[in-house]
């Protein structure tokens, strides 16, 4: 039972980082309806920032926040100057748009940084509050950092007008601009906001798989299966699918035997696959139903 | 100085012409009507006022240039676009919808004293305040645009066919509300429509136009006892 | 008159491509020969840089047919160009069979499995489409080291194939010999490509990705148009697997991953999406910008090929075959041409109405 309990947090832990990615991916689907292949490289790009920044003696918090500041302008920039030009021109255009930005991040971070592999610290204290004994001080941490900056996000967007403008935009951009909402910003916000969101996981994540260039590949994967597992649609379910990704890998590597880390990652996505198959739309999503 | 001033306006999809020359102006107070049959550019001439196409020509509202500017600038100049088909934020609830009109403004005792007046016009929408905009019925949709035009506190209302796919009496209903509005706000308006007589009912002045053009103009009393318009566009 | 009705049928066929007018005919003789001489001047390590170009132009053929033409999004195409490659390898080294014999099975074999892998795919649509295929991707490498199948796959280090001689004995390499095999395959396939998509079946494609549901409501058999296609686009990727692997000699696990599928949804998209033309300029691309992006920056080569993905999408949004047409209708427009286009209001407005098109 306390195996159980303590690969489940394990898997909660990592749950949250993918919920964040998955969060972020929602937030950038729901703006511009195209998933973002870089939003990995990119929050790998951020946590790399914050290595500098804390290699320069800035002390933790100041790093991270800074960290989450510059990768916030940074979404936006990236989204007004590389993406804006190929808004609208079709699906696969801006996908080959988004795998050129993951290889440029990608070999940009090698570039300037190496490829050896880093260690980064953990901001956590050594020892888990209430006596936990089932999970591990960082993981702990990992839970409540993101369940945090996830409770902001979602404050933001439901309970601010910005916020509302934002989700406006990103349904009907045409009717957004009818009342003056100023579209083209409000897509680079949501970028910022969502390259914010996956520094938090990139940082949170690198001191349990050290930071490398190619950190944040399988996270990413995990934290799109996370949001279509929840519904691509519903940032709610897009988080709970994250979670429950997180929470089935651990298990599933930790179960099956025969299984092992060799085809952990094709297990669980066959598993999210055949849930798809019988719910289209994710676990919370809902059917956009299609008038001709 | 008209309120809004439109010269030589043409406007095109992509390559095709749709407006070829139009001009027109609207007085500060009025009701104005562009009728003419499907495909004539009606829907087209209110878009191309709003940037929504692309248009060559001069259009100033308010005395300023709004040729060229983006649709977002241009609305926040104080016009507001009841477009065809409602352009409903579908999955935001019926008072959000409303109150993203009042998105570009900074009073908010201002909004708040126009969101009661807008559920005064349409009590309907007041009880169905917190429900998803998409489930509302065609007709509750269109006050909802017209209500969410409204909370902009615009000078300028340009309504896109207004009856469309509405029972006659809700159609009545909404224009006798139209007229009420623009007379107790001083909102001048723009309404494009097919059903002739009931825009006529409440405009002061009307355009006819046929493939891009304008045929004829008037004051709604000289146009509605037209001849060949009581044949073409009334019935009788 | 009795000229206008042949005329317009021959107008509708010339645009949609089902007819080849007289100087695309020409285009495509002067090409071919061009193809036919090339390896006559070039080394061996080039004719087989060439080969590959080819054999990647066959695949990117193949996913083009699924994606292009029938609006089904594949991330996972990398799988079935393993199973063509590891088909051929199985045949030719523990079987002993000729390299020939292994390009239809493994399109036969890919066909089924595409088939199959279609049934259930038919439910999910776009994004999760995507997913779906990405899993496939993923799982690719991994299945291939399972250690129960490793006795055929060769678990990790994979196999290694002899590359074949040249038949009748005749006096060239072995590397000039695989690239005139694989053109001669190339051109069957694609001729068949190209009467398959012309027809009533290209038709019903392009209909159910453009209106699944007014396709079915006009009587096309949605599910069965979809399933079919998923395994005739695996069919050709699978070729094009078979091939790779007598090609490079060496099938190994790790080299069929998702980056694999990506390259290919690239040579699709740059290329020319729903273009057999924009296939060759596909493989073309696969091969070469990544070898002149190292030539630009050792350092980070990637990131150079990542700069060139993005220009391409700014400057040739429709690909290189649709860049091509876009020139030539220009140019012959040119002789008809009344008059410059008006100066008009057109940033943002047209931008807006970009949008609204997507």
């Amino acid at each position: 039972m306390d195996q159980f309990l303590q690969q489940t947090f394990s898997g909660l832990a990592f749950g949250g980082i993918y919920a964040c990615v998955a969060l972020a991916v929602v937030m950038i689907y729901q703006a511009t309806d195209h998933l973002n292949f870089a939003q990995g490289e990119m929050a790998m790009f951020s946590t790399f920032i914050a290595y500098s920044l804390l290699h320069h003696g800035l002390p933790y918090w100041w790093a991270f926040l800074l960290a989450l500041a510059i990768s916030f302008v940074g979404g936006v920039l990236v989204e007004r100057i590389v993406v804006r030009p190929v808004e609208g021109t079709g699906v696969l255009n801006e996908v080959i748009v988004f795998i050129g930005l993951l290889a440029i991040f990608n070999s940009m971070a090698g570039w300037i940084w190496d490829y050896t592999i880093k260690p980064f610290p953990s901001p956590f204290p050594k020892h888990v509050p209430f006596g936990i004994t089932f999970v591990g001080p960082h993981e702990f941490g990992v839970i409540g950092v993101t369940l945090v900056v996830l409770a902001a996000v979602f404050l933001f967007l439901r309970l601010t007008p910005v916020g509302l403008a934002m989700r406006a935009a990103a349904q009907n951009p045409d009717s957004a601009r009818l009342v003056g909402i100023r579209v083209g910003w409000m897509l680079a916000l949501g970028w910022g906001l969502a390259a914010a969101i996956g520094a938090v996981a990139g940082i949170m994540v690198a001191p349990i798989v050290f930071l490398e260039p190619n950190m944040m590949q399988g996270i990413l994967l995990y934290g799109f299966a996370g949001a279509l597992l929840g519904g691509i649609s519903n940032p709610v379910g897009a988080v709970v699918g994250g979670f429950v990704v997180g929470v089935l890998e651990n298990l599933v590597g930790t179960y099956v035997p025969f299984i092992g880390s060799q085809l952990k990652l094709s297990v669980a996505l066959v598993l999210i696959v055949t849930v798809l198959v019988f719910r289209p739309s994710g676990l919370f999503g809902y059917v956009v139903v299609k008038r001709v | 100085m008209a309120l809004l001033e439109v010269s030589k306006l043409e406007a095109f999809y992509g390559q095709t012409q749709v407006l070829r020359g139009l001009s027109f102006t609207l007085e500060e107070g009025s009701v104005t009507t562009i009728l003419g049959a499907n495909g004539a550019g009606k829907t087209t001439t209110l878009r191309a006022i709003c940037a929504m196409v692309r248009t060559s020509g001069e259009l100033t509202f308010d005395g300023q240039r709004i040729a060229g500017k983006a649709t977002e600038s241009i609305v926040r100049r104080g016009i507001a676009h009841v477009p065809e088909g409602r352009g409903t934020f579908v999955r935001l609830s019926a008072e959000q919808n409303l109150r993203l009109g009042a998105y570009a403004r900074r009073d908010a005792a201002g909004v708040e004293e126009d969101l009661e007046r807008v559920y005064g016009y349409f009590p309907r929408l007041k009880e169905r305040r917190g429900q998803q905009a998409g489930t509302l019925s065609g007709g509750e949709q269109q006050m909802l645009a017209v209500g969410r035009a409204l909370m902009m506190r615009p000078r300028l209302m340009l309504l896109d066919e207004p009856s469309f796919g509405l029972a006659p009496l809700l159609t009545e209903e909404l224009f006798r509300i139209l007229g009420a509005i623009s007379r107790e706000r001083q909102v001048s308006m723009l309404v494009v429509e097919q059903n002739a007589s009931l825009a006529l009912g409440i405009a002061d002045q009307a355009y006819l136009l046929e493939t891009g053009r304008i045929v004829m103009s008037g004051s709604a009393e000289e146009i509605g006892k037209d001849e060949s318009v009581r044949k073409a566009y009334l019935g009788y | 008159m009795a000229e206008s009705k042949p005329d317009t049928r021959r107008l509708a066929a010339l645009a949609s491509g089902a007819r080849l007018s007289r100087s695309q005919v020409l285009g495509l003789v002067l090409a071919l020969a061009g193809a036919v001489v090339l390896p006559s001047f070039i080394s061996d390590y080039r004719a087989f840089q060439y080969t590959m170009v080819l054999i990647y132009a066959i695949a990117v053929l193949g996913l083009n047919i699924l994606t292009g033409y029938n609006g089904q999004f594949s991330l996972g195409h990398a799988a079935f160009y393993a199973i063509g490659a590891y088909t051929a390898a199985i045949m030719m080294e523990q079987w002993g069979i000729a390299y020939y014999w292994t390009l239809p099975v493994a399109g036969i074999v890919c066909l089924v499995v595409g088939f199959l892998f279609g049934l259930p795919a038919l439910r999910l649509e776009g994004l999760y489409l995507a997913l779906a295929t990405f899993a496939l991707s993923v799982a690719t490498p991994q299945l291939l080291k399972y250690d129960p199948i490793s006795p055929w796959t060769g678990g990790v280090q994979g196999v290694t194939i002899t590359k074949p001689d040249p038949p009748f004995g005749l006096q060239i390499s072995q590397d000039r010999w695989l690239y005139y095999f694989a053109l001669a395959v190339l051109i069957v396939m694609f001729v068949c490509a190209w009467n398959l998509l012309r027809g009533r079946t290209g038709r019903a494609l392009k209909a159910i990705r453009d209106n699944p549901i007014a396709a079915s409501a006009m009587g096309v058999n949605t599910a069965l148009y979809k399933s079919l296609t998923f395994g005739v686009s695996a069919l050709y990727t699978g070729v094009a697997g078979a091939l790779g692997a007598i090609a490079i000699q060496f099938v190994a696990p790790d080299t069929f991953n998702f980056y694999l599928s990506v390259t290919f949804l690239v040579g699709v998209v740059i290329g020319g999406l729903a273009s057999i033309p924009g296939a060759i300029f596909g493989g073309l691309v696969i091969v070469f910008i990544p070898n002149f992006a190292e030539q630009v920056s050792k350092a980070a080569p990637w990131a150079i090929y990542g700069v060139f993905l993005i220009l391409f999408m700014y400057f040739m949004p429709t690909g290189i075959w649709g860049f091509i047409r876009l020139l030539y209708a220009r140019f012959t427009r040119g002789r008809l041409a009344t008059g410059t286009p008006r100066a008009t209001h057109t940033e943002t407005a047209a931008t807006n109405a970009k949008r609204r098109n997507a």
